[in-house]
């Protein structure tokens, strides 16, 4: 470090800025774009059941756009992706709203935050493997229905399905969402409330014209975090999924386990670039820079 | 300084980086202690293991350590994960500890030597259908898939293909082996199961389960849609792609209709699921049974009419090994033939691959029991103490030559490999 400040002090104005990003520059080119470089050179590989051999082959491309459980599979994840999205946003949203504005002490705003952060105190498998005595056949919520006669057969559902990824979803990735928004609600002068108020607003009219506006930074942010985590998962949709429900990331994963590295890469470049444009899509309805 | 150009500063970058980067390499433990050490070295050997976790336990590092003289480090991964470390990381191991259908992908991949056999002392003792083919003219004879035997031996020691007979050349050397079937719940299945059809009854619908590792799950997969006359195969253990089309096509439509639970790749998730009542008929690894039972669960594991499913694990070399920790490896081959880990792991309900070393490690009750099949004249333990089976208690599927005898098809690598585990694939994401 002391090394690199001796280097740009004697550097002359004009290349100082290029000195200053190099170390940055240094460590995404070899932690970020050289491993997503091999990911691509890979994906145009062959692969004969055992071992690679470097080629230039779409092989594997079109095996992924001409299946028609990869298409499935795609849609599926998006399917998950929009269901925990939507559900995060309706839950972070007023947990925000509270912790922002109905809780004025800051003591309490950190009490109620590390609530909110409990989940996160054990590991993802283990709260992962705590549903299972909660949503089984013979679990606790089966058990209370049952008893308090609302249903008369255990309810299958509730674990190994749709439901069951969607629910351990939001439940690991809600915090996610409520961190942003609480931060963008916090920057928002309040004498615009008052002003609004004074100007005759309702409080609903303050809620849609002044808070909701304003918050659409952390609103973005949540979603791009909300977005990427979900489309990348695979261990929550294979436990709770108990392997019915598939994902893009869990295939991935069974190839990787067969050692087919070259189709996993070309399933994973495909999966980055479709990431990328729903970033993109986000970005491009909020101008978070501008904003912040 | 004004006069340095862009151009520049990059250079002396990357010079920077080409010197850091070579100096790293420069500085990797120089390992080849040369062959010409011998007195008392073997001390200082460390053996490094990969296997799936049943022998790589602690009971059993520590008795190697203390035998031996020289120190075992041990991995346990999952089957999946084992055979792609020893493919893909041949210099993180020295001993391989893997199944028999895995070499079809090892082998090729040239990360294992061959194994002498003239320097195991005891090889004639191993179980011949491991070393010969035969077995009592018993139906594992004629068994489908990648049979122990087929993969036994190497055409020279340096060569990459399989023998067709007897050869000086092993690739594994076999220690454990068993035949598996379905297990289920008689509390909660209600009845007899005497077939694998009876994975896709209608009265276990939403309660059945099968493993998900391609070739593994395959054959299971094959023995239940033969029984239940769903298909017929040319080759279960050797399938054409019209064959695996049909087999995917079959399970989609049961797994759409809702007939499984869940899918289960490791041992602890297929207790999991049947101790929770979750599922009640599935295949199974025995282990998976007597963990079931060591919860005060009942969990039968059953002989059906159709025969078993078998597998065998063996040890292998790395291709690395050489000078005194080669000598160290074989050291530990004999120990492994001379019989404490076959009782060990007899205990477990495993086979052992000289049964009749193993049998001087075992109690004559444990012996009557596990390889007789004759009545349990005491309570059996298992080698951590727990209680595995009361007085009186019969091993499901009986003496050793009955289960073993009627392995009909075996976990399989086959030709079509890649097309397998693209449609498995395909299955697990239907």
């Amino acid at each position: 470090m002391a090394f690199w400040v001796l280097i740009l002090g004697k550097l002359s104005e004009k290349f100082r800025p290029y000195g200053l990003v190099a170390p940055q520059l240094l460590v995404l080119l070899i932690f970020l774009v050289l491993p997503i470089a091999l990911i691509v050179i890979v994906s145009f590989w062959q692969f004969n059941g055992y071992t690679m051999t470097p080629a230039f082959s779409f092989e594997n491309y079109t095996s992924i756009f001409t299946a028609r459980v990869y298409l499935d599979t795609y849609l599926n994840t998006v399917r998950f992706v929009s269901l925990v999205w939507g559900i995060c946003l309706l839950i972070a949203y007023p947990v925000a709203y509270f912790l922002a504005f109905h809780v004025h002490r800051l003591r309490w705003q950190i009490i109620w935050f590390v609530i909110c952060t409990i989940p996160f105190f054990t590991s993802n498998i283990i709260r992962m493997i705590s549903w299972v005595p909660m949503l089984g056949r013979e679990g606790l919520v089966n058990q209370a229905l049952l008893q308090l006669n609302i249903i008369q057969q255990p309810l299958e559902k509730l674990l190994f399905s749709d439901f069951a990824v969607v629910l351990a979803l939001v439940h690991l990735y809600v915090l996610f969402m409520v961190v942003p928004i609480f931060n963008s609600l916090m920057r928002i002068d309040r004498n615009l409330v008052t002003a609004a108020l004074d100007l005759g607003a309702t409080s609903f009219d303050v809620f849609k014209d002044v808070i909701l506006p304003l918050s659409r930074p952390g609103i973005a942010i949540g979603s791009i975090f909300v977005v990427t985590l979900v489309m990348g998962e695979f261990i929550t949709v294979r436990w709770m999924g108990g392997g019915q429900s598939s994902s893009v990331g869990y295939l991935i994963s069974n190839q990787i386990g067969s050692l087919q590295y070259p189709l996993a890469s070309a399933n994973a470049v495909i999966l980055l670039m479709v990431t990328v444009l729903f970033v993109a899509a986000i970005l491009r309805a909020v101008d978070i820079r501008k904003q912040l | 300084m004004s006069n340095i150009s862009r151009r520049r500063v990059l250079q002396t970058g990357l010079a920077a980086g080409a010197m850091l980067a070579t100096k790293g390499c420069a500085s990797a433990p120089e390992t080849s202690t040369g062959p010409t050490v011998i007195t008392n070295k073997i001390k200082d050997v460390t053996l490094r293991f990969i296997g799936t976790g049943v022998a790589q336990t602690q009971g059993i590092k520590e008795k190697i350590e203390e035998d031996l003289g020289f120190k075992v480090e041990m991995t346990p991964l999952s089957t999946e994960e084992n055979n792609k470390k020893a493919i893909t990381q041949p210099k993180q191991w020295d001993i391989f500890d893997g199944e028999y259908f895995s070499l079809p992908l090892v082998i090729p991949s040239g990360s294992i030597q061959a194994i002498d056999i003239k320097k195991i002392a005891e090889y004639d003792k191993i179980v011949p259908f491991f070393t010969t083919g035969k077995f009592d003219g018993m139906p594992v004879e004629n068994s489908q898939g990648t049979a122990p035997y087929k993969v036994m031996y190497l055409k020279d020691k340096d060569s990459s293909e399989f023998a067709d007979g007897q050869t000086d050349w092993a690739t594994l050397l076999p220690f454990q082996y068993n035949a598996d079937t379905l297990g289920w719940r008689p509390d909660l299945v209600g009845k007899e199961i005497t077939s694998w059809a009876q994975l896709f009854d209608a009265e276990f619908k939403g309660k059945t389960s099968i493993l998900d590792i391609p070739s593994i799950g395959i054959m299971d997969a094959a023995m239940v849609l033969e029984a239940a006359g769903l298909m017929t195969f040319g080759d279960k253990g050797n399938m054409t792609q019209e064959e695996l089309d049909q087999v995917t096509r079959i399970l989609i439509d049961k797994k759409k209709e809702g007939q499984f639970r869940a899918f289960w790749k490791t041992f602890d998730e297929s207790v999991n699921l049947m101790a929770a009542g979750e599922v009640i008929l599935q295949s199974m690894w025995s282990p998976a049974v007597t963990a079931i039972r060591a919860r005060g669960l009942d969990c039968q594991y059953g002989p059906l009419k159709e025969g078993y499913r078998g597998w065998g694990g063996g040890v292998g070399l790395s291709k690395n090994l050489s000078g005194i920790e080669l000598d160290a490896a074989y050291e530990y081959l004999n120990w492994m033939m001379d019989g404490w880990l076959g009782g060990f792991l007899g205990r477990q309900g495993y086979y052992s691959a000289a049964p009749e070393n193993s049998k001087k490690f075992m109690e004559d009750y444990e012996w009557d029991f596990w390889y007789e099949g004759k009545p349990a004249a005491q309570e059996i333990l298992d080698p951590f103490g727990t209680k595995i089976a009361d007085a009186g208690a019969v091993r499901d599927g009986g003496a050793f030559k009955e289960r073993v005898g009627n392995v009909v098809c075996w976990n399989s690598v086959m030709d079509e490999q890649a097309y397998l585990v693209q449609k498995w694939n395909e299955f697990i994401a239907a």
